[in-house]
């Protein structure tokens, strides 16, 4: 391990972490800045309120999906009932929607001048006060909207853990007398441990960065006052500082996470990874285990997509064929360079932690993922700081040599844009591949390199098949969230760039809803295509695969 | 090697659109199709192509800060004083002297010395319920925070720049004590949290939630041209324009300055000129439902039926300057 090449191959790593930290450490830079008096202003007034706002809602989240998640992935790997084919990609779906315009759908639907309220006013004869209603502009009808909203992550976090676990241990734990429960509690969990994980702090992360669906709730999180400070107050600086601190929060949880489980691996004593075959599931559980997987689906994607499409209808976006052809190659285009970009970043310094897990590599990893809890008009400027940086650098040098300067050749262009969603997304695959790592076991690599692999061999014909469908899952996400991608888009774009998510928030933002919800089926539309995609990988093998006779 | 030359490229193509042609690179928070429709026009008149970003006004406003001198832009576009306060403050504006405007630009909708220039105005209106608010019950900003409206009373948060300018006109005209007393007031007559847009203020008195609501004229006249449902909570309430017995309605703008360092200075300077020509008023005014700033523009149908109205002729720089002030105002008296 000590070789010359892993050396090189180490300060690599180092470096490209490095240059994806450059823009998180140009946001915490501005904790050494003064921020004239705003923190005293806030801490008088609303501080209070945003910590704990930010601290229920992403444990309500939290909570939340880990619930709806981690059930359905169970039910949907480990049982059979109806519909539970299609269950196992349509769980996804949800996935295609932007959570902002989730929360215009819901409170459009559930506010009291709302047709749900209204159609209840009308057919009782109640007004106001009358009767009790849940509010859907309530801190709880936040959470409720981004559960429904980020369960996915979860979801598909767990179901490539339960998937990869092998049948052996499953059967182990059933021939030693375990019932179904107990074995999900007791083998299961444990050993998924690291891919749920994994999801919920991406959920965690992304909720904490939340503007849009939380601001239009009305609840006040540090998220919500870093662009009021920002906005409002225009002290960019004190929006930095606030951003710090989500990025002590998110530390925290890591802390956490690293001390609850210790020293313990969650890898298992096989690599065979056949999934073990599905238990059949009859009547009232049958039915049970199908309206868990339907809820979320129903509340979660086809609510809000038939909200869309009644609105289209109603009034659809004038310019519906003229720009979208256009926009959604733009979208499809930058969504899937970054995918890729981040999946082989993501591998890279997974890879690296993997090999030599100092202290100090886990930290660079870890933390060139921390974009993703920066919201995304403070990380973008933190982007383009370093880019201006080296923009002026180099200016200053042809002018004075050539008279001439390139002007923003970096932060003027699309490559600004693409950097910054690898800064906001690369959490993405640095926490899905790294638990597709840790569930296969060190001693495998030592055989393998025992028997003479040379690291590529090893990386090539061992790690990426065992990772496909963590490498496949992260490129998904990737490619849905910039889909959605929407602060940091609009910051960093160069002259006549649009993008889909652009156009809809330009009318949502407008109170456009009508308009803006073609926008929202394109997107929609756009995100399924991966999403059908993906369900390829989420297909158990074991029908294919299984001797006949064996499976039961 | 490839690197090398697709870095290059790269840097031709960057450079000869900026070298080559003659355009105006226009930042905007602005963004309606209409808007898109004028810039063409002026292209084919002008030669001049119009390269566009648009986003939301802080963002844009600190990119163009911190590019500084090597800003591509030569103009920014912002919705109301208070940002065009910031930007001016901010110094990404140049001072412009143009007889043109001086002449079509009425001098409370324009900075002093040229940095910024009105483009389209907008009243912060009341629409009452029509039928339990009678005409004439609600006359004025001060008549909000009055016991009789005790729950009454429907307002977005206080994070909405249109409500910050509001209390920002407060500040010049109470002072800021009289200020804050009235946002305690108006707390305290709140029908509910304040949450959603202005079009969630007008549809929740239609439904019964409050009897008026604080909202831009120019949402009500969209509610008149929307869907049926949106029409039919329309009909249910009616346009007050506050304080026609004193100062006038609070009116806000949307503005266009030339940037600092506008490598097209010429072109800048043409482009707002155009602007302001009675065509493109009218167009830009109706793409939002907005009441054109030079006179003798047409105005739009929907606010036409409004009726005409008093304005608070105070200088929007005013205003724009208290929105700090505003905010920590806001902030105390509890105004989510």
């Amino acid at each position: 391990m000590k070789s010359n090449p892993g050396r090189y191959w180490s300060v690599a790593c180092f470096a490209l972490a490095a240059v994806v930290l450059l823009p998180i450490f140009s946001v915490t830079w501005n904790l050494t800045q003064d921020s004239e008096g705003v923190w005293g202003h806030l801490a008088e007034t609303v501080l209070g309120k945003y910590i704990s706002n930010t601290l229920l809602l992403a444990l309500g989240v939290g909570c939340g999906t880990l619930l709806v998640g981690v059930l359905a992935a169970w039910l949907v790997t480990a049982f059979s009932f109806p519909g539970v084919g299609f269950f196992r990609w349509a769980l996804l779906l949800p996935l295609a929607i932007p959570s902002y315009l989730m929360a215009y759908a819901m409170t459009d639907l559930l506010q009291f001048s709302g047709p749900a309220q209204t159609w209840l006013r009308e057919t009782t004869g109640w007004s106001r006060g009358d009767y009790w209603f849940p509010q859907v502009r309530s801190l709880a009808g936040a959470v409720f909207i981004l559960v429904l909203c980020l369960y996915p992550y979860v979801y598909l976090a767990a179901t490539t853990g339960f998937l990869s676990l092998s049948a052996s241990v499953i059967e182990a734990s059933r021939t030693l007398g375990a019932s179904s429960w107990s074995r999900f509690w007791r083998v299961v969990l444990p050993l998924a441990r690291p891919s749920i994980f994994a999801g919920v702090a991406l959920v965690v992360m992304e909720t904490m960065a939340e503007f849009g669906a939380v601001d239009y709730c009305a609840v006040d999180t540090f998220s919500t006052g870093i662009y009021r400070t920002w906005m409002g107050r225009g002290s960019f600086v004190a929006a930095a500082q606030l951003s710090t601190c989500l990025l002590g929060a998110v530390g925290l949880l890591y802390l956490l996470e690293s001390r609850f489980r210790k020293s313990a691996k969650f890898h298992h004593a096989t690599q065979r990874t056949q999934p073990p075959a599905p238990a059949r599931l009859k009547g009232a559980r049958a039915w049970a285990a199908f309206a868990a997987c339907a809820v979320p689906v129903l509340g979660g994607f086809l609510l809000p997509v038939v909200r869309f499409l009644q609105l289209t209808v109603e009034g659809g976006d004038s310019r519906t064929g003229e720009l979208f052809i256009g926009l959604a190659g733009n979208s499809a285009l930058v969504a899937g360079v970054t995918a890729l970009v981040a999946v082989v970043c993501g591998l890279l310094l997974t890879q690296l932690r993997r090999r030599a897990p100092s202290s100090s590599n886990l930290f660079a990893v870890r933390a060139a993922g921390l974009g993703y809890a920066i919201p995304g008009g403070v990380i973008a400027i933190g982007v383009l700081a370093p880019l201006w940086w080296i923009e002026g650098g180099v200016n200053d040098v042809t002018e004075s040599v050539l008279a001439w300067g390139p002007g923003l050749f970096l932060s003027g262009t699309i490559f600004a844009v693409l950097f910054g969603y690898q800064v906001r997304f690369l959490a993405i695959p640095l926490n899905v591949i790294g638990a597709g790592f840790e569930r296969i076991r060190s001693t495998v690599d030592d055989a393998a390199r025992t028997l003479g692999a040379s690291r590529l061999r090893l990386l090539f014909g061992v790690h990426l098949p065992l990772l496909r469908g963590s490498l496949f899952c992260a490129a998904l996400m990737v490619f849905v969230d910039v889909l959605k991608e929407l602060p940091a888009t609009l910051i960093l774009r160069p002259f006549n760039f649009d993008t889909l998510a652009v156009r809809v928030y330009q009318l949502a933002s407008d109170e456009r809803l009508s308009e803006a919800s073609t926008g929202a089926l394109a997107i929609i539309l756009a995100g399924l295509v991966p999403v059908v995609l993906l369900t390829r990988v989420l297909k158990p093998t074991h029908a294919d695969s299984a001797p006949p006779g064996k499976s039961p | 090697m490839n690197r090398i030359v697709l870095v290059l490229s790269c840097f031709l193509l960057f450079v000869s659109s900026s070298l080559f042609a003659q355009v105006v690179n226009v930042y905007s928070a602005r963004h309606y199709d209409t808007d898109d429709e004028i810039y063409s026009k002026f292209e084919k008149k002008t030669g001049i192509k119009v390269n566009l970003i648009e986003g939301g006004s802080g963002a844009i406003l600190e990119r163009l800060k911190r590019e500084g001198k090597r800003s591509p832009a030569d103009v920014f576009i912002t919705v109301d004083a208070g940002r065009l306060y910031q930007a001016e403050a901010a110094g990404v504006f140049q001072p412009v002297k143009s007889a043109l405007l001086s002449k079509l630009v009425p001098a409370n909708l324009r900075h002093p010395d040229g940095k910024w220039f009105g483009l389209t105005k907008r009243a912060r209106i009341f629409l009452r319920s029509r039928d339990r608010v009678k005409e004439g019950e609600i006359t004025s900003y001060e008549d909000l925070v009055k016991p009789r409206w005790k729950g009454k009373v429907l307002i977005r948060s206080s994070s909405n720049i249109y409500n910050q300018s509001l209390v920002g006109s407060l500040i010049a005209v109470h002072g800021e004590a009289g200020a804050e007393k009235w946002c305690r007031g108006l707390v305290a007559n709140l029908a509910r949290v304040p949450q959603g847009g202005d079009r969630d203020q007008i549809k929740a008195v239609a439904a019964g939630e409050g009897d008026v609501a604080v909202a831009n004229s120019y949402y009500f006249a969209r509610m008149l041209n929307g869907t049926d449902a949106e029409k039919a909570a329309a009909a249910k309430v009616a346009v007050v324009f506050p304080n026609q017995g004193n100062r006038g309605a609070h009116v806000n703008l949307s503005g266009i300055g030339v940037c600092a360092n506008s490598p097209n200075k010429a072109n800048a300077v043409r482009f707002i000129e155009y602007l302001m020509g009675t065509e493109a008023q009218e167009v830009f005014a109706a793409g939002n439902n907005e009441y054109p700033v030079v006179k003798g523009a047409g105005t739009v149908a929907a606010l036409e039926a409004f009726g005409s109205f008093k304005e608070d002729k105070v200088n929007a720089a005013v205003f724009g300057k208290n929105n700090a002030a505003a905010i920590r105002i806001m902030d105390r008296a509890g105004w989510r």
